[in-house]
Order: C-alpha cells, then sequence, then structure tokens
C-alpha cells in the first residue's frame, strides 16, 4: 500500500491535523532548511569514513516520537541513509 | 483590581476585532468598567464594527502624542454604561507608538477599569509587540484551519518568551456539520494541536455578519454565538461554565466540556 492510498482512507480532518502536527514540531523546533542541510552534509561525512552511502538517497527530517519518560510526544531527528556498500578494509 | 486582556492570533481575518467587541461589551454587561483599544493604527476596525465610527475626534497616537488626555479620546458607548472604546489612529503607522508608551497608557487605565482589551493588528511585529506590551493575559484566536493554527502555535511561543502570564484559547469559526463528516478539525484536535487552555469556541454563524453589518455586537443574545461569546466572558470572570452544546445531542462535547474543567 503506498502512502497515497493511506491518506485516501483519512478524512481531510485528519489530513489537516497529521499535516499540522508534523508542521508544528519542526516550526517549533525552529531549524532553517539551511540549518538541516548543513547537518545532513556532518552526517554524510561522518558515515562515508566507514561505509560508503547513498547520498541521493539520504534523508533527514524533524518529526514526533514517543519520549521514554513522562512528557509525551518530544522532537527527533531522524536519517534514513541507504548503505551502498560496507568498507570492509578501512 | 483591573485586568489587561490583549485578543491576539498571528493570522488576520480570523476573528480579533469580532472577538474583541463581543467580549469588551459582554463583560461590560455584566456591569464591569471596560475600556476596548483598538491598536491596529493604519487598519482602524473595532469602531465600525462596534458602531461608533461616526463618533471619533480623537485617537490613540493623540493620546500617546499627548495632543489630548484619555479621557478626551475615549467614546462613551451609549447603550453600556460602563463601557468605552480607544479608537485607533487611520492615517499614521505602527511605529508610531512604542511598547513603553502603551504600557504608560494601560497602567494609567488601570486606576478607573476593572478590563482593559487589547484588540491587537495580525503579524508579528512592531504593533503585536506594542499590543502585547501592558498585558496581562491573553485570549488567542484561531479558526480549524492548518494556516491559523500555524500561525496561531507561533503567537503562543512568542507570547510564552515573552512571560504572558496566562494563555487561552478561542476556537472560531467551528463549522459542527463539517466536523461531524470528518471535513474540519474538531475543538478537540485543534486543542491537541496547541496544547493551552480552551476559555471558549464560538460556531460560525450568519448572525455575526448581520451584527458586524449593524454595528451591534451579539454577545448575551440568544443565538448560538451569543451565548458562546457571553460564556467565554463568564470564564475570563473566573466563573466555571460548562462548555456550549454547539452541536446538540452530541457525545462529543461532553468530552471537550471535561477536557475543560481538567485545566
Amino acid at each position: 500500500m503506498s502512502l497515497f492510498d493511506i491518506f485516501k482512507k483519512k478524512s481531510s480532518g485528519d489530513v489537516a491535523k497529521d499535516r499540522l502536527k508534523l508542521l508544528l514540531v519542526s516550526d517549533r523546533a525552529n531549524c532553517s532548511p539551511e540549518i538541516m542541510e548543513l547537518i545532513k552534509n556532518d552526517i554524510i561525512n561522518v558515515i562515508a569514513k566507514y561505509m560508503e552511502i547513498d547520498c541521493e538517497g539520504l534523508d533527514i527530517q524533524i518529526t514526533q516520537t514517543e519520549s521514554e519518560g513522562e512528557n509525551g510526544n518530544v522532537p527527533a531527528l531522524v536519517a534514513n541513509i541507504p548503505i551502498k556498500e560496507v568498507k570492509h578494509n578501512s | 483590581m483591573s485586568e489587561v486582556i490583549v485578543v491576539t492570533s498571528g493570522k488576520g481575518g480570523v476573528g480579533k476585532t469580532t472577538t474583541s467587541a463581543n467580549v469588551g461589551t459582554g463583560l461590560a454587561k455584566l456591569n464591569k468598567k471596560v475600556v476596548l483599544i483598538d491598536t491596529d493604527i493604519g487598519l482602524r476596525n473595532l469602531d465600525v464594527v462596534m458602531g461608533l465610527e461616526n463618533r471619533i475626534v480623537y485617537n490613540l497616537v493623540d493620546v500617546v502624542e499627548g495632543n489630548c488626555r484619555a479621557k478626551q479620546a475615549m467614546i462613551k458607548d451609549k447603550r453600556y454604561p460602563n463601557l468605552y472604546l480607544l479608537p485607533s489612529a487611520q492615517t499614521r503607522d505602527k511605529t508610531s507608538v512604542s511598547p513603553e508608551q502603551m504600557v504608560a497608557l494601560v497602567n494609567e487605565l488601570r486606576e478607573e477599569f476593572d478590563y482593559i482589551i487589547l484588540d491587537c493588528p495580525a503579524g508579528i511585529e512592531q504593533g503585536f509587540k506594542n499590543a502585547i506590551a501592558g498585558a496581562d493575559r491573553a485570549l488567542v484566536v484561531t479558526t480549524p484551519e492548518v494556516s491559523a493554527i500555524r500561525d496561531a502555535d507561533r503567537i503562543i511561543g512568542l507570547l510564552e518568551a515573552n512571560s504572558m502570564k496566562k494563555v487561552d484559547l478561542i476556537v472560531n469559526r467551528i463549522r459542527m456539520d463539517m466536523v461531524k463528516k470528518g471535513d474540519m478539525m474538531s475543538i478537540e484536535d485543534v486543542v491537541d494541536i496547541l496544547a493551552i487552555n480552551l476559555i471558549g469556541a464560538v460556531p460560525d454563524d450568519e448572525n455575526i455578519v448581520i451584527a458586524t453589518n449593524q454595528g451591534e455586537p451579539l454577545v448575551g443574545n440568544d443565538t448560538l454565538p451569543g451565548q458562546a461569546y457571553m460564556n467565554i466572558c463568564k470564564r475570563i470572570m473566573g466563573e466555571d461554565v460548562p462548555m456550549l452544546d454547539l452541536a446538540k445531542n452530541n457525545g462529543f462535547f461532553a468530552k471537550i466540556a471535561g477536557l475543560f474543567k481538567k485545566n
């Protein structure tokens, strides 16, 4: 099932709520696209020392995650980094 | 004991001025001495919503610049013995007044009034800073739309950064028929996202348009928004009023009422 199919089943009110929740997390974190780009480049540089990664497919974003403590949802930086090949002889 | 309340929203067109007019008039109807101050310099509107546009002699900028005393600029609303309006200037801009001048004016008015209601301009620039400078508490007005809620969230952040003591939410223009169909965020959804205390919800209602056309706030009459605004006024005064059932025979609203009591 594609992402599109999930949204098709939701009412527009729920879509609005979900979009807003994500949006406000990054708004509140006060993270500009420029800073996100800098973070992304730094992550690439660190990981590249140990493995070959797909820089094009790399995606990072700020989202919400359940906190282990008692303060509910907290912002989290989630990075999806596709690995092409792990370097063995480093 | 007087209280200074700023009505703000970030986004324009969500109902700040209508809310200011109805909350101010409602509090006056509840025998409180109230002054409404329009702080939207250059885009004066509270006077016309209140139906007092023909009686303006001096304005807010005249008062802060010392061209007249506050007493001379305030228009007495003849319909309610305790209600006054200090209109904004139409031909000046937001930089004509500083936050310090607003604080001084508000503190002078505290001596005489129970409630001072500040109608804030849209945006987060100078006009917003002026309006919140002297306020004790804020009413954040939003509608159940993504743009208005996003802006409200930003405003709430700024109010907290400016150590506003009390921030309450008004969800305006709710359409229960659309909520029922799932095509509009519910009051519960909005409160969940913004995570501040709900002080009232006002339905989208044609009576608001009619009242604005006539320049007569509808607070306290027997229409649904009239009752909703009156309940907000009572809650501002500290009364524990149950949430109005905007959609009759709906279990959903019992939940909202419960939510409100918890806070």
